[in-house]
């Protein structure tokens, strides 16, 4: 009875022994802290954005339009009398909505595609670099724009114009890795004791690209957000009435000359929220690949 | 070197082959009928046989996509079916406005980014690094429409000390210039945070090089070590980077083009995605790609001329 409690209470604190140093890492560093934050907030926004929010997104009252901020309208409101504070806020659902499943997809599909490349060799590798070379001549914006013009807008369809632009740059990186890592004396020894392909694919090169596929992840989000938010301010994403930062930031362009409060608004929103993600993102590279650190401060 | 060069420029004519046959290919790779989402669900069904006709999507796709490359081999990327003007044409008159705008803005970025990641290099951790690091994140990540929507808003808007409209009058340089300025800075900002970052590090780490060390220890003097000694080959990493940035902002161009309403190449793409007439688009996106990769392999190049320590065939894999 009493070894079973023990093992009970011992189990945890080994599992744990590593996610301590982390977060312990990670609260040495204020501007980590600080992306972290703004992430939670933007995530529980997004999660109870319908429940916080004060009105309606798409309420109108063209009595109250374009009106600088006030005590019922905290941030003011747009071209129709609806509140930015709530259209800001239902936002979330669209930039992380789409930014997520986007960078995501292009993480599954980018390193599958990378380790056949780097793993298999031969015309494989070479039929992916010229592609993802191609792909990537294009900047991304002008990739997503060009596949833009002959898709509908819509929100799948920008889940994956931004997924198919961000898939290279995956490909990139788990083949460069794969290559690095199947040239290793450990893998060598293995291969020397019978190992097969997937085993060494699976225990071997898997988990060493955990870590820079996880920093590429946290960088990409902030760009896939913008992303998202350009072009559905250029109207070849979201389309009103759906409150998407972009949109919001387009209607507000078109009346900036009589109230700027939905451009600056809807900037600002955008601005931190691209900011946290990247602060997030170079703190969780600097503790996962302290090499790269180096090179920044010292 | 010479072996490096051949792969590479072998590799950037495969590029634009194959970005030509994506893009010849691509109203063909999605579903759908792409003369009738062109036109939209309103369009008669003899102005759609038109259509098909003059843009030979009647032909087999193989055909067409064939057609469309080797026409842009030959120059000529096609004609705009809304006004018959050769595709060509319509870039080559916007195209110098987009090249002066990103010219100017990657020159703005180079002034202003530079000497604030030298200056903060020379001292590490002090309340002006620390100002700059923080001002270099918050530069890096402000993406550029919300950069140009504030700017306009600012300047133009509030306080109507510059135009927002337009490229202004081509014939008076200085009327130009000032068209010019809130675009180019615009476009500017992002490149002044990544630059100041860039420069801090590769000076930083000049700094600590044993030939730095050696120099001190002879005696001369801080002035001329960090002038004559660091600053020369700190520097090289960001004039490779400059490269890729003239090809990036050339693309980039969009959203200010839009914003400022100025014409350009991202403007007249904008323009042809929002009239669905898609031979603008495909050229505009082609030129564009071209431009890209050839600021790519000229940023690569220089970077081995500038420095001959490096190693170009290891640095692909």
């Amino acid at each position: 009875m009493t070894a079973d409690v023990i093992t009970l209470e011992e189990k945890p604190a080994v599992e744990e022994s590593g996610r301590p140093s982390f977060l312990h890492e990670l609260f040495r560093r204020p501007a980590g802290v600080f992306g972290l934050v703004i992430i939670l907030v933007l995530v529980f926004l997004f999660i109870f954005g319908p429940s916080i929010a004060p009105y309606s997104p798409i309420a109108q009252d063209i009595q109250h339009r374009l009106e600088p901020p006030s005590a019922a309208h905290w941030l003011g409101t747009d071209q129709l009398g609806r509140d930015l504070l709530s259209r800001l806020i239902i936002g979330t659902r669209v930039a992380l909505g789409v930014a997520f499943p986007a960078v995501f997809i292009a993480l599954v599909v980018g390193s599958i595609l990378g380790m056949l490349a780097g793993y298999l060799g031969g015309w494989v590798d070479n039929v992916l670099i010229v592609v993802t070379d191609s792909m990537q001549a294009f900047p991304s914006m002008m990739l997503a724009l060009a596949l833009l013009s002959v898709l509908e807008p819509s929100v799948k369809n920008l889940i994956l114009v931004i997924a198919i632009s961000y898939t290279p740059g995956y490909a990139r990186i788990v083949r460069a890795q794969v290559l690095a890592i199947r040239e290793s004396q450990y893998v060598e020894v293995e291969r020397a004791f019978g190992a097969t392909d997937l085993r060494i694919a699976m225990v071997h090169i898997f988990p060493n690209i955990v870590a820079p596929m996880f920093i590429l992840l946290a960088m990409d989000l902030p760009t896939a957000i913008t992303t998202e938010a350009g072009l559905s301010f250029l109207g070849l994403g979201v389309r009103p009435p759906t409150p998407s930062w972009g949109v919001i930031l387009n209607e507000g362009f078109q009346k900036i000359r009589i109230s700027y409060w939905p451009v600056l608004d809807a900037s600002l929103t955008l601005m931190i929220a691209t900011l946290g993600f990247t602060l997030f993102g170079e703190t969780l590279r600097d503790i996962l690949d302290p090499r790269l650190t180096g090179s920044r401060r010292v | 070197m010479g072996y490096y060069l051949l792969k590479r420029l072998v590799m950037t004519v495969l590029v634009i082959l194959v970005a030509m046959l994506f893009l010849g290919s691509l109203s063909h790779i999605v579903p759908g009928d792409p003369v009738k989402l062109m036109l939209g669900p309103r369009a008669k069904p003899d102005m759609i046989e038109r259509v098909r006709i003059e843009m030979e999507l009647d032909k087999p796709v193989p055909v067409q996509v064939l057609h469309f490359a080797w026409n842009a081999l030959h120059g000529d990327l096609g004609t705009d079916f809304i006004n018959k003007t050769p595709v060509t044409r319509l870039i080559a008159s916007v195209l110098p406005h987009t090249i002066y705008l990103a010219v100017f803005s990657l020159l703005l970025a180079s002034l202003i980014g530079i000497p604030l990641g030298v200056f903060s290099a020379f001292r590490p951790n002090s309340w002006i690094d620390r100002v700059t690091s923080i001002f270099s994140v918050s530069l890096i990540t402000m993406p550029t429409f919300v950069a140009a929507l504030l700017l306009l808003l600012l300047f133009a808007v509030q306080l109507r000390w510059l135009p927002a409209i337009g490229v202004g009058n081509t014939s008076d340089p200085v009327d130009y210039f000032k068209h010019l300025i809130l675009p180019a800075v615009a476009m500017a900002v992002t490149w002044i945070g990544y630059l100041a970052r860039l420069v801090r590090a590769s000076t930083l780490e000049i700094l600590n090089a044993n030939y730095i060390r050696t120099a001190y220890a002879y005696g001369l003097s801080e002035r001329l070590i960090s002038y004559k000694y660091a600053l020369k080959n700190s520097l090289i990493p960001t004039v490779a980077v400059l490269g890729v940035g003239l090809g990036n902002l050339l693309g980039g161009a969009i959203f200010v083009e839009v914003i400022f309403a100025r014409p350009g190449l991202g403007y007249l793409v904008y323009q042809g995605e929002m009239t669905r007439n898609y031979p603008i688009v495909r050229g505009g996106t082609l030129v564009v790609a071209l431009l890209f990769v050839f600021a790519n392999l000229l940023a690569d190049l220089s970077y081995h001329y500038l420095d001959p320590r490096i190693q170009l065939a290891k640095l692909d894999s």
